[in-house]
């Protein structure tokens, strides 16, 4: 049996262990793979994730589309064209977000302990894990895209590369604002509870389901706040430019939000991951 | 006694009103195994994870080789192995993934990451279950698995959290042969808390924890020595009828612990027929032997470690 070196005294191999960016860029990459890893060995988590946009890619293609046509709204867009971002964005919704609910099955088992005595930066524990559901958020998000064709959407290639861009930002954003929430609980049913009357409203005002325009005076300003409106803005502008509406926020606008609402998730998830654990774990 | 690894001075630490850690100060050498022993609700806990570098000390300052806990967290880290009341690993992902993870969140280049894994698994006797996923290990090797977790990156200084909950006899004595080891070959210095008598005997010196306070500060062997005389250990019926009997008719005070009646006396065996003469009839079972941790304890803080399993702990 043999434990360690021939130094047993040495404080600890610094030599052997990669120091500064190298190691945090390491460590991201550690916690990102655990999140992939841990998603792919859960079969439910997969049927989920596949039939998900599957069932939406069906029912939109054909089931709803002609009772929408018939109502007469919207006429010059078709209703699988104005209703794809929002379905789009409400599969990365809760994909990205429930990620993240990882973080508080990992502080009850244990799990978290460890990393957080690991000496890697809080920064790099939150890039990993944010990471981590952005990534199945937007693997899911490809899967309608590529369904695109068959919904008679034609944004062409460099509108698909906006597309990812925004849907980028987007998972990025919303895998934040899970951690977020997910740090200051200390129970899934309230992470649940809270996601519920937090996220349900948030897809229901960004215009995703509705169009903004068209909604009640006192409706207007929540719209407005609502930092994911603007994602839904861009990307249905980079699927089918104009199909937003004249009166919509121009696309440039919009994406500068959704970036901007992508940092502060981050660096809001930063400050409370970097506050020392007190209270909460005892 | 080598140089200090580990300093505590006037540690305190409250939680709301309540105080968990009251003036705390020790020192631990290289190369020791230090207890940390209390009953739950102690302070071990808060102690523990102030050195884990998890909470900040209120009060008071501490330092791992040298480095503050409180304002060098990340130097404290690197010379840190912890290993928390349940195993840091991830069901989900197999022995060898959960190693090799922890190895690239300490900073092991990609190279010394299959070394060190690669020698763990062997050093602990975990090559046949490398490949299994944890979830499917039992508590004891899961233990293993952790202790290996937390050695990866070769600290200096160990923290074990409990380490032997949940564990039946055979895993507990398994992890203490590897404890062993490691001091003697590796020269690491081993910090456990525990209120368990056996995993306390083990330990080169001990800290009494009693509501957040330090009560006793020595080895096993001279603790138990400081309690003195022999300890009688009376079986019969009721203990606490038994120990209300002994006082009536003896006028000696009994201890009621664990559901036996203990009496502390100087040249024990002389007290033995006294008792069978006093209680006719009553005693089942009596023994007289060295005062245990358990007698250090009560005797120092007139309460039982065991006891007093309070909910905020």
């Amino acid at each position: 049996m043999s434990f360690a070196t021939s130094q047993p005294t040495a404080p600890i191999a610094q030599s052997s262990t990669i120091s500064g960016f190298g190691h945090a860029a390491q460590a991201i990459e550690a916690l990102w793979w655990r999140d992939i890893v841990r998603f792919y060995r859960q079969r439910s988590r997969i049927v989920g994730a596949l039939a998900t946009p599957l069932l939406f890619w069906l029912l939109l293609g054909s089931g709803f589309s002609g009772s929408f046509r018939a109502g007469g709204a919207e006429s010059s867009v078709g209703y699988a064209t104005f209703f794809y971002p929002g379905v789009m964005v409400m599969i990365v919704l809760f994909t990205a977000i429930f990620s993240t609910i990882s973080v508080i099955e990992d502080r009850r088992e244990g799990f978290l302990q460890a990393v957080l005595v690991a000496p890697i930066s809080r920064a790099a524990i939150v890039a990993g894990k944010i990471l981590g559901g952005s990534t199945l958020a937007l693997g899911q998000a490809a899967i309608l895209l590529a369904a695109m064709p068959w919904l008679d959407i034609h944004p062409g290639a460099s509108g698909v590369a906006l597309a990812v861009l925004v849907l980028t930002l987007i998972s990025f954003a919303l895998t934040g604002l899970g951690f977020i929430i997910a740090w200051q609980l200390d129970s899934t049913q309230g992470f649940h509870a809270i996601m519920n009357l937090v996220l349900m409203p948030m897809w229901l005002l960004s215009g995703a389901f509705f169009p903004p325009q068209g909604a009640s005076s006192w409706l207007r300003p929540l719209i407005v706040m609502n930092p994911l409106t603007y994602g839904v803005a861009a990307l249905r502008e980079a699927l089918a430019p104009g199909a937003a509406g004249v009166d919509a926020p121009s696309f440039g606008f919009s994406l500068g939000v959704t970036f901007v609402f992508a940092l502060a998730t981050f660096l809001i998830a930063r400050i409370l991951a970097n506050r020392p654990l007190d209270t909460r774990l005892a | 006694m080598g140089e200090t690894i580990i300093e505590a001075c006037g540690l305190g630490h409250l939680y709301g009103e309540r105080r968990a850690l009251d003036k705390v100060s020790f020192g631990v050498p290289r190369g020791e195994i230090f207890g940390l022993l209390g009953p739950n609700g102690g302070g071990k806990t808060t102690l523990f994870r102030i050195l884990a570098t998890l909470i900040r000390a209120g009060e008071g300052r501490a330092r791992i080789d040298g480095h503050d806990v409180s304002d060098e967290p990340h130097a404290v880290r690197q010379r840190l192995g912890v290993a928390f009341q349940s195993p840091s690993l991830d069901g989900l992902l197999t022995v060898r993934e959960n190693l090799q993870h922890h190895a690239r969140l300490q900073g092991l280049g990609r190279a010394d990451t299959l070394h060190r894994v690669a020698e763990l698994l062997e050093a602990f006797d975990l090559g046949e279950r490398a490949e299994a996923r944890v979830a499917t290990l039992s508590g004891g090797l899961a233990r293993r698995v952790d202790l290996a977790r937390a050695l990866l990156h070769r600290p200096a200084v160990l923290l074990l959290d409990e380490p032997t909950t949940g564990l039946d006899p055979g895993a507990r004595r398994e992890l203490w042969r590897h404890l062993d080891a490691l001091r003697t070959r590796d020269g690491s210095t081993v910090l456990v808390s525990t209120h368990l008598m056996e995993d306390a005997e083990r330990c080169d010196r001990l800290l009494l924890l009693d509501r957040g306070q330090v009560v006793a500060l020595d080895t096993p062997e001279n603790l138990r020595h400081d309690v003195g005389g022999d300890v009688i250990v009376v079986h019969g019926g009721d203990p606490q009828v038994l120990a209300d009997d002994i006082l009536r008719t003896l006028g000696e005070t009994a201890a009621v612990v664990d559901g036996t009646c203990r009496i502390r006396r100087q040249r024990g065996h002389e007290f033995v027929p006294v008792l069978f003469e006093a209680l006719p009839g009553r005693i089942e079972a009596i023994s007289v032997g060295r005062p245990t941790l358990e007698d250090v304890f009560l005797q120092r803080t007139g309460r039982h470690l065991l006891e007093e399993r309070s909910a905020d702990e």
